[in-house]
């Protein structure tokens, strides 16, 4: 029987790991393949490292790092950042990544996707969504999240965008609910669920992992595939080992790590 | 050092399966058509990607007749196991035919997705040199919407939902992994290193 995952999220600058308020204040982590083999020993199931230089300065991941990276780690990971075409996804995954994520790019050009799955196969195409609900009731996806003053909203709606990208050839989709992000309140059930019904392939939350519990009620509750989180992984609030440990206390499948 | 020659077909994930192999104490080559195959130690055949683009690219390599009548152990990963059946729903292709049997789409069923992606256990783990440390419920990392059925090659199976597939096989050198063991930790790494002939004990 297939495990839950869980993700951790690492923002990369310049082959550190950093860790930011609000986009703001950036504090240095430590060396990316430090972290990311600390996180593999913890027990992570699957890493995401998101450029964040990438896309505000236009352009593509900075592929030195994801070698390096690729070298050592020996579990899955993904790499997102201003991946806007197949020769750029063609590098990232050629350095060893194993998925490449795109957000923004494919929400200004809906082929993208379509590209990337017939290059690449649609297990190695993960859909980002950056999703918040409007004020007329309706969840709506943003672009551009990725530093303040650039954020758009968009006209389109969160559930047709995953009808759309599953259609186009999206393998995976991870849903970040902004409005439960960085607040440690837990996930957003409720949207998550929505997403669940409309959603066909793995589903990975994004936003709102404060506790043990949090991860345990959207497995339970809203069915994902996967659960990622970043600061309460990177502030130690949350360890890998005793997640999991609870997860499995509840009759959730989890991968015991070696 | 053991000399692995790692085809290329295309696929992306070729770097990954490379720095596995050197992890795992070899030295891989890249051997992108026939001429270059040699006389390895080991092959590699990973693969990523599609089946027909995949049987093309190695056709037109001369790959697939030379892959046809090489002695040494050989290893398909993932869609690269896939290869080594007969044929392919994907793309309805003949394939290398190095195993009998035939790979089909994984239908999905209610709380099982496809692409079937992530970590899932090994089931009936046989008995065999290259299974040396692996057991009943050790888990792997899988990616992959297509499958083989479980035939006497089998050597370990996975269930996803209510479908049941092989995971690992194995016919004299053809050996295959539906799997990632270049990303699957521990596991991955012992089965590696038990084809490559590089494990301790």
């Amino acid at each position: 029987m297939l495990s839950r995952r869980i993700i951790a999220c690492l923002d990369v600058r310049e082959g550190r790991v950093v860790k930011g308020v609000r986009f703001r204040d950036h504090v240095d982590m430590g060396d990316c393949v430090e972290l990311a083999m600390r996180y593999r020993d913890a027990g992570a199931d699957e890493l995401v490292f998101y450029d964040i230089g990438a896309s505000p300065q236009q352009r593509c991941v900075d592929v030195r790092w994801v070698e390096r990276i690729g070298r050592v780690l020996d579990i899955p990971f993904c790499v997102a950042g201003g991946i806007r075409d197949v020769r750029q996804a063609r590098e990232v995954l050629l350095a060893g990544a194993d998925k490449i994520s795109v957000n923004t790019p494919a929400l200004e050009r809906p082929e993208l996707v379509d590209e990337l799955a017939e290059a690449f196969g649609v297990q190695c195409v993960v859909v980002g969504i950056d999703s918040l609900r409007d004020a007329d009731g309706q969840w709506r996806v943003r672009s551009n999240t990725g530093e303040p003053g650039t954020l758009r909203a968009l006209p389109r709606r969160t559930l047709d965008w995953v009808c759309e990208v599953q259609a186009r050839g999206a393998g995976e989709i991870v849903l970040n609910c902004m409005g439960s992000d960085g607040v440690r309140r837990g996930y957003d059930l409720e949207q998550l669920r929505a997403v669940r019904a409309a959603c066909r392939v793995p589903l990975v939350a994004s936003g709102g992992a404060g506790s043990a519990q949090d991860f345990v009620d959207v497995f339970v509750q809203a069915d994902v595939d996967a659960a990622l989180a970043a600061s309460v992984f990177h502030t130690g609030a949350i360890g890998i080992p005793v997640l999991k440990q609870a997860v499995a206390a509840c009759g959730i499948r989890v991968r015991h790590a070696a | 050092m053991i000399d692995v020659a790692v085809i290329d077909a295309g696929g992306a994930n070729l770097a990954s399966v490379c720095h596995a192999v050197e992890r795992a104490g070899a030295l891989p080559r890249r051997v992108r058509d026939a001429a270059a195959l040699g006389a390895p130690d080991r092959i590699i055949l990973p693969g990523v990607g599609a089946a027909a683009p995949a049987m093309r690219c190695l056709r037109e390599r001369g790959l697939d007749i030379a892959l046809g009548g090489a002695t040494a152990p050989l290893l398909g990963i993932c869609l690269g196991m896939q290869l080594l059946f007969e044929h392919s729903e994907e793309g309805d292709v003949e394939c290398l035919g190095l195993l009998p049997g035939r790979v089909r789409r994984l239908r999905g069923t209610a709380g099982a997705r496809v692409p079937h992606m992530g970590w899932n256990s090994l089931e009936d783990v046989r008995e065999a040199p290259w299974l040396r440390g692996i057991d009943d419920g050790d888990q792997a990392y899988f990616v992959h919407g297509y499958a083989a059925a479980v035939t006497p090659d089998c050597m370990a199976a996975c269930g996803h939902g209510s479908e049941r597939f092989a995971a690992i096989v194995q016919r004299g050198t053809r050996h295959g992994a539906q799997f990632h063991p270049e990303r699957s930790a521990t596991t991955g790494a012992r089965l590696l290193a038990n084809f490559l002939g590089t494990g301790s004990g």
